[in-house]
């Protein structure tokens, strides 16, 4: 079946494995540094966890869930990119939801 | 606390004369079908051709079985409270007392859409699926199987909630702090929670199951933009399901651990957040109406379509307009209680939101209008639940945009207004819609037509009934009656109460006529076989089979090129062609482990409810085992045989031939 | 992880007799997905009750760091590891392929082992999930992830024993696969989990 040839590539390489593990590393590592240290302000440090672990959540999807726009690989990626979407509405209207009304009882 | 938890005798309501009634009516239908099945010697047909079949067509039958005995279930509840508000009035206590006529209305509710509209829909989709995308079966017919089981299991707790113990006295809702332990300290949420979270597991596997199917299994030729509109309705559907009921199972596991464990979830001391309930609750309960509705939407489409004998206006713009559906039916649930007092800005959003729905919902009204215009339209059973579909559901779509507006919410939020509009929804527009696919695919799906005469009365019955029974509540919501009363006290109300109760009365009648429907259509059944398995001119491939079709649903995965690819294939010739020979056909063999499991599961569910912990861990681990088993057995398949199908083919071959 | 084993029979593919369909994996993604929406649920109820500390003690008293970034590391070796193990297996490395999964599976355990620590730590200071909204958000947020990983190293376990016995043809393999991205998956809700509730609580 034609599947066969293109699932041998979308379960990677030795070498993809190991970029992946790296950049992991290294986006695990400087969060934690920032915040263990306190280097920069709670602002700057906030933008910056959430923007490296969005960065990590996708060098995670690329290299060890293997995602893909192949023929083969593309369905899995928009259901992703469908249930990311979902997650963002309801986590992000949760928390407005909650939030404003916490506030009207302030 | 003793080996059996919190089960003593002391938990059989056997003091109360209604219940004990109803015990033995049910013990008795149990008995005699218990007899008849022995009697006529079909207690192996039984078990091993349905109970244990993986076959998509037969589990969508034994769904839609379950779903008519939840729908007695749940209207012997609202027939009951109608005719305790009639009873109840000028202080007059009426017969139902209020710890009763809570549970009554609770279980009203959760049967309602969990076991009967959520069973109907997914029967239907079952039968009809995947024989619409060529399918053999679904992606995972064991999983399919353990879906049902899954379901029923919820529905078996439920029910017997009736005779051990007692159910929620919350609202199907089950907010807390009410559903807390505090305040709901006895067994009847818990009962509410294992129910809804075992069936809700079953549901969400469905979703996945569906989604692989059509996504991974259309026959060859089919585009995703050629699948059948009721195919599409119902992967807009499982795409709602498989978003949205993660939450509940979320929200449900919350409330468990507040009520086993004194987590602080929703409670008021610790800091907890009731209103994270409710808003989880709806994140999950709006999509859910959607889930049921949508795939009503496609009957009609289908239907409509097959009977003017015209394609579908507008196919594309259908399909759009249900995921426009679907995905806005994300960002609304905030409707449900713009009463909870967020700010105006989240007010405002929401409820404009959920008046953009309002749009692609009258696109498809208007795309079925220009289906009926200049086609010949045969007014069939399934067209007039149709029809009255379109009537209703505008009536109560209106009153949805009216509800829309925050400022008019707070006015008629809780209100009896509130009732007559989802009600006006769901039976106008969900509960039409599954008996109008009821109508359209019995045919298909068991091999004979139902009685016309009594299709028609029932419909009727159905419409003038619902029509009596809640356009009153609409001018009681006016009136300032709120719902969940048990009692009145309102000279003006009585009359309205008085008219409701007529049209309860109406309604049975229109399910009577049903259930006769079925009784006369099976007992006259050699005269009214369908033996083209064609019997409505179809569009859609369901209709190349025989009736009820075979079990391996084609001989040959069919070729499409169309959107109508049945009605394509018989304008070229090339449908009812007689092959010289056939290749053998790889089939999933029947297994008990759907049962086993959900058997398992559900002992487990029991043993949580009355805190049966020993029991609970043995309903695991037999789960578990079971699993296990059914993974490592190897002898799951089987192959049928080339003269096998030979000789099915060309016995349907001979038969429409014949018609 | 029921999705996975439950289809070795197709309707489509009569040609390929016992290889297992090609959806499977697909299937186990869709569920994955729902697992998605699980979680987010859970993360937002977090979100919401994570400042109502009823006057007891919020993250920043009770994290810590470096203890979290240790439980990281072993997640994350896990996470490569268990990528070798599947590439032996597509290269039929039977030995190899034993020898990477243990390798994951103790990984796993010392994740899921400093995680009950980590409970266990919390309840006997008197800091268990009962004694405030935020510590219920807590335990739970923490604990289904930890329950998924549990479930995984059960899972794991099955399979080696499986590849052990039986070597590694298509239904193994297929497994393996969904094992593969149930185990990769619940690193990306790590990754969620460290960053919204250990980091951002000790910011």
């Amino acid at each position: 079946m034609s599947n066969h040839s293109s699932e041998a590539n979308s379960h990677g390489s030795v070498g993809s494995y190991v970029t992946g593990f790296v950049l992991s590393v290294i986006l695990t590592a400087i969060p934690f540094w920032m915040v263990m240290t306190h280097a920069f302000d709670n602002e700057t440090t906030y933008i910056s966890i959430v923007a490296l672990a969005i960065v990590q959540i996708f060098v995670h999807l690329k290299y060890f869930l293997h995602l893909n726009f192949s023929e083969n690989g593309k369905l899995d990626t928009y259901s992703f990119l469908f249930a990311l979407m979902i997650i963002v509405m309801v986590v992000a209207l949760s928390v407005w939801i909650i939030y404003a009304s916490n506030a009207m009882m302030m | 606390m003793s080996i059996l938890g919190k089960l003593s005798l002391e938990s059989i309501p056997y003091h109360e004369p209604i219940l004990v009634v109803t015990f033995s009516v049910v013990v008795a239908l149990v008995l005699a079908i218990a007899f008849l099945v022995i009697r006529y010697n079909k207690l192996g047909v039984l078990w091993n051709d349905w109970l244990t079949s993986v076959d998509h067509k037969r589990l969508g039958v034994m769904y839609i079985v379950l779903a008519l005995v939840m729908l007695i279930r749940g209207f012997s509840d609202a027939i009951m409270m109608r005719l305790q508000l009639a009873l109840a009035t000028n202080g007059d206590p009426g017969y139902l007392p209020p710890h009763h006529y809570d549970q009554i209305f609770t279980a009203h509710g959760t049967i309602m859409i969990i076991f009967m509209a959520m069973p109907f829909m997914i029967g239907l989709m079952n039968i009809v699926l995947p024989l619409q995308i060529g399918a053999r079966d679904v992606a995972f017919p064991f999983l399919n199987n353990l879906s049902f089981w899954l379901t029923a299991g919820g529905a078996i707790l439920i029910n017997i909630s009736l005779f051990v113990g007692e159910f929620a006295k919350t609202g199907w809702v089950a907010y807390p702090p009410l559903a807390g332990l505090k305040f709901s300290p006895d067994v009847g949420v818990d009962y509410y929670i294992w129910a809804l979270q075992i069936s809700g597991i079953g549901t969400t596997l469905t979703a996945v199951n569906f989604l692989a199917t059509v996504f991974k299994m259309r026959a060859p030729g089919m585009k995703l933009m050629d699948m059948p509109i009721f195919t599409w309705t119902c992967t807009w559907a499982n795409i709602l399901i498989a978003a949205s009921f993660p939450i509940l199972t979320a929200v449900l596991a919350m409330l468990t651990l507040d009520r086993y464990l004194d987590f602080h979830f929703f409670t008021i001391s610790g800091g907890g957040n009731p209103m994270m309930y409710i808003n989880l609750f709806w994140a999950w309960g709006h999509p859910e109406v959607y889930i049921l509705v949508l795939p009503a939407f496609g009957v009609f489409s289908e239907v409509l379509s097959t009977f003017t004998g015209k394609r579908l206006f507008g196919h594309k713009s259908m399909i759009y307009a249900s995921g426009a559906i679907a995905v806005l039916g994300f960002i609304v649930w905030l409707h449900h209680f713009f009463t909870m007092g967020s700010s105006a800005n989240v007010n405002a959003f929401f409820g404009m939101a959920t008046m953009v729905i309002a749009v692609p919902t009258g696109l498809k009204l208007f795309n079925w209008i220009f289906t009926i215009y200049r086609g010949r339209l045969r007014i069939t059973v399934p067209v007039l639940w149709s029809l009255g579909f379109m009537v209703t559901f505008t009536i109560g779509g209106m009153t949805g945009v009216l509800l829309a507006v925050p400022g008019a919410d707070y006015v008629l939020h809780n209100s009896l207004f509130l009732i007559a509009h989802f009600h006006n929804t769901i039976i106008g527009g969900a509960v039409f819609g599954y008996l109008a696919g009821f109508a359209y695919w019995f045919p298909k799906a068991m091999g004979f037509h139902l009685n016309v005469k009594l299709g028609k009365a029932a419909f009727w019955c159905w419409l003038i009934g619902f029509f009596l029974a809640f356009m009153p509540l609409y001018v009681l919501g006016f009136l300032g009656m709120t719902r969940r009363l048990n009692h009145t006290n309102n000279p003006e109300w009585n009359i309205w109460l008085y008219i409701a109760l007529v049209g309860a009365f109406v309604i049975l009648a229109g399910i009577v006529f049903q259930l006769l429907q079925l009784y006369v259509s099976f007992r006259d059944r050699a005269q009214n076989l369908d033996t083209t398995g064609d019997p409505w001119n179809g569009h859609t491939l369901e209709w190349s089979t025989a009736s009820p079709p075979q079990y391996y649903n084609f001989a040959e995965t069919p070729v499409v090129s169309d959107i109508d690819a049945f009605t394509d294939m018989k304008e070229k010739g090339e449908a009812y062609v007689r092959k010289d020979s056939y290749a053998p056909i790889h089939m999933p063999k029947n297994t008990s482990s759907g049962i086993a499991i959900a058997g398992c599961i559900t002992v487990m569910g029991f043993a949580l409810i009355w805190h049966i912990w020993w029991l609970a861990a043995l309903g695991l681990f037999g789960a578990f085992v079971s699993l296990i088993v059914r993974v490592y057995t190897t002898d799951v398949d089987y192959y049928v045989q080339p003269d096998e199908v030979a000789r099915i083919e060309n016995e349907h071959l001979d038969n429409v031939a014949k018609g | 992880m029921s999705t996975t084993h439950m289809n070795t029979h197709s309707a489509h593919d009569e040609h390929h007799d016992h290889e297992p369909a090609p959806y499977n994996v697909f299937g186990f993604w869709l569920y994955l997905m729902t697992d998605c929406l699980l979680f987010a649920s859970v993360f937002a109820t977090y979100a919401v009750l994570f400042m109502n500390t009823a006057g007891g003690v919020s993250g920043k008293d009770i994290f810590e760091l470096d203890f979290v970034l240790v439980e990281t590391a072993a997640l994350l070796i896990s996470s490569i590891t268990y990528g070798f193990a599947l590439l032996c297996a597509h290269n039929k490395n039977k030995g190899g392929t034993l020898a990477w999964l243990l390798v994951t599976f103790a990984m796993g355990v010392v994740f899921i082992s400093m995680e009950i620590y980590e409970f266990h730590h919390l309840i006997v200071a008197g800091h268990g999930p009962q004694t405030s909204a935020f510590l219920t958000a807590f335990f739970t947020l923490v604990g289904t992830h930890g329950l998924h990983v549990t479930a995984g190293l059960i899972w794991m376990f099955i399979m080696m024993v499986e590849v052990a016995k039986t070597g590694l043809g298509g239904r193994t393999i297929t497994r393996l696969s969904c094992l593969s991205l149930f185990w990769h998956f619940l690193d990306v809700i790590w990754i969620c989990v460290f960053t919204v509730v250990y980091l951002m609580g000790k910011v």
